[in-house]
């Protein structure tokens, strides 16, 4: 049985279902969502079809500038320390046992895929002041009195890093563990201390990785949504935050559709990005 | 020294991101209804919350049949995709392979704000399946990354094997596709449902006033104060993923699955 281009109906058989799900429920909605960024808002929580262009405007407001700016400084800097840690874990991780790799990936991909809800409540516990780490700070005689940790900028900081390690690791980890061993090996045996040879060698032969890995990671953090709340004081929300609460707290459907809109551009313009420099990589 | 070194970059960062969890933990089995870290006294009482207390049971249910029926419904959707994309030459189809893929690259409340203004708008807002649906194509990138692993590793001569001696295209994958690509489907099945019984923000957009998941009842919780059933039930979601995704590990090749190529030096 050969691989053939598909001839009768039957051959595109299998890809009605799959197909249709996506186009009715993602490509509609996604649809829904772009028109619905265009109605006009009626007092009372209902939009009426119309084209209009004011909900984009309130884009120009200094409040929405101020969120809008402090969102994507917090994930720049999530992704930096996401990076900075993961890059050297990550190789030390790739020269383990397979035993002892299979071991931490699987306590890796139980973080990751930990709620946001669960993520704020264990570092909110962390960081309180009648179970949290103050104690500790105050038993060895660094501290007066338990202090509360949160809410405050560090803690939404602490909890998203958090959030995002997990994730740096796994997307670090392919290119790392395909990397040719014998550049280490090379670099050692020409006199170079380990850690001169990850900074002269491993880093710069992971440079397309580790950019592409920034901006990953910088998406994956804009879309934190409940630990700025958890963890944070108002002044520390979010666009995601932002846009639910206008959705669901402020009935104000388009003006949150216009925002959702505006991070998917910011968002996809980043995609392509990542996906240049990948191209970038490989020819290189 | 070096060793040293290796040796305590893994103890900070296993510190990392184990403290927050062992402190949860010790609370969790405090005897008395206190936010109190070392617990005072010990009961598992807070354990058995979690099913007898009938609130924490039902959202307890309803996650548990959302990440069940969603996962299911996501694999439904990858399967015949990825069967579809190995076995033929199309190479426009490979657009549904990037829609699948699309929900998940793009931060979450986008999928939830478009699933709540198409649900809003056909009338089918609050409707507890429309959440199996958006989770199922929220998801359904997992199944489809893990299936396309999964028949890219399939040896094609088999396929060629079983034509020849006269088999068709139902009983070849039926027979000889199928039980190859079965660790990855089970695995990708896996992966969409701990993420399911996790998921918060989409669940909670579609239909968090009609049906309380369990991330939707313990940060409902949370805004009311502490309950030591939100520690219990974090340590048992942590429990649940850890269970599952070394089963995943023991039955499948997780390296593999996780993008490195078949590794066989240990």
């Amino acid at each position: 049985m050969k691989r053939e281009p598909p001839q009768t109906v039957a051959d595109y058989g299998p890809l009605f279902f799959p197909a249709g799900m996506l186009l009715l429920f993602f490509v509609v909605p996604f649809g829904t969502m772009i028109a619905v960024s265009f109605f006009q808002r009626q007092e009372g929580g209902f939009y009426t079809p119309a084209f209009v262009l004011s909900n984009y405007e309130r884009f120009l407001s200094a409040f929405f500038g101020g969120v809008l700016g402090f969102s994507l400084m917090l994930a720049i800097t999530v992704a930096i320390c996401c990076v900075v840690l993961a890059l050297p874990f990550t190789y030390l991780l790739s020269r383990l046992t397979r035993r002892l790799q299979v071991f931490w990936l699987v306590a890796l991909l139980s973080v990751l895929s930990l709620s946001e809800v669960i993520i704020g409540f264990a570092w909110s516990t962390l960081l309180s002041r009648t179970a949290g780490l103050s104690n500790l700070l105050v038993k060895i005689g660094l501290l007066d009195q338990p202090v509360a940790l949160f809410p405050s900028f560090g803690a939404v900081l602490t909890g998203m890093v958090y959030q995002a390690l997990p994730y740096t690791i796994l997307v670090l980890y392919p290119a790392i563990v395909r990397l040719d061993p014998t550049l280490m090996e090379a670099a050692r045996t020409l006199g170079s201390s380990p850690i001169r040879a990850f900074f002269n060698v491993l880093v710069p032969a992971l440079r397309n990785t580790i950019m592409a890995t920034l901006i990953m990671v910088f998406i994956f953090a804009l879309g934190s949504y409940l630990l700025p709340q958890i963890l944070g004081r108002p002044q520390h929300w979010t666009l995601s935050v932002l846009i639910t609460d206008q959705a669901i707290y402020q009935s104000n459907m388009p003006f949150a559709a216009a925002m959702a809109v505006f991070l998917v551009l910011v968002t996809l313009g980043l995609v392509a990005l990542t996906l240049l420099i990948g191209r970038k990589g490989e020819k290189a | 020294m070096m060793l040293w070194l290796r040796r305590f970059y893994f103890l900070v960062i296993g510190l990392f991101l184990s403290l927050p969890l062992i402190v949860v933990a010790g609370v969790s089995v405090n005897a008395k209804q206190t936010l109190a870290f070392p617990p005072q006294g010990f009961s598992l009482s807070w354990y058995g919350e979690i099913f007898s207390n009938p609130e924490w049971r039902a959202a307890l249910v309803a996650s548990v049949v959302l990440a069940t029926t969603s996962a299911a419904l996501a694999v439904l959707i990858a399967l015949p995709l990825s069967w579809f994309l190995w076995r033929r030459i199309a190479p426009w189809a490979n657009i549904f392979q990037v829609l699948g893929i699309a929900p998940f690259t793009l931060p979450p409340v986008i999928t939830a704000l478009g699933l709540l203004t198409f649900w809003a708008t056909t009338g089918f807002y609050g409707q507890p399946w429309t959440a199996v649906i958006g989770h199922a194509i929220f998801f359904v990138t997992l199944p489809l990354v893990t299936l396309s692993l999964g028949f890219s590793a399939i040896d094609r001569s088999f396929v060629e094997a079983a034509a020849t001696m006269g088999a068709d295209d139902r009983t070849v994958f039926r027979t000889v596709v199928l039980p190859l690509i079965l660790p990855y489907l089970v695995s990708g099945y896996a992966f969409a449902f701990v993420l399911s019984l996790n998921e918060y923000i989409v669940a909670y957009m579609t239909v968090g006033f009609t049906l309380e998941t369990l991330p939707i009842k313990i940060f409902n919780a949370l805004r009311y104060g502490y309950t030591p059933t939100m520690a219990s039930v974090t340590i048992l979601f942590v429990a649940t993923a850890a269970v599952i995704f070394s089963l995943v590990a023991k039955f499948g090749d997780l390296p593999k699955l996780l993008g490195a190529m078949a590794s066989d030096d240990s």
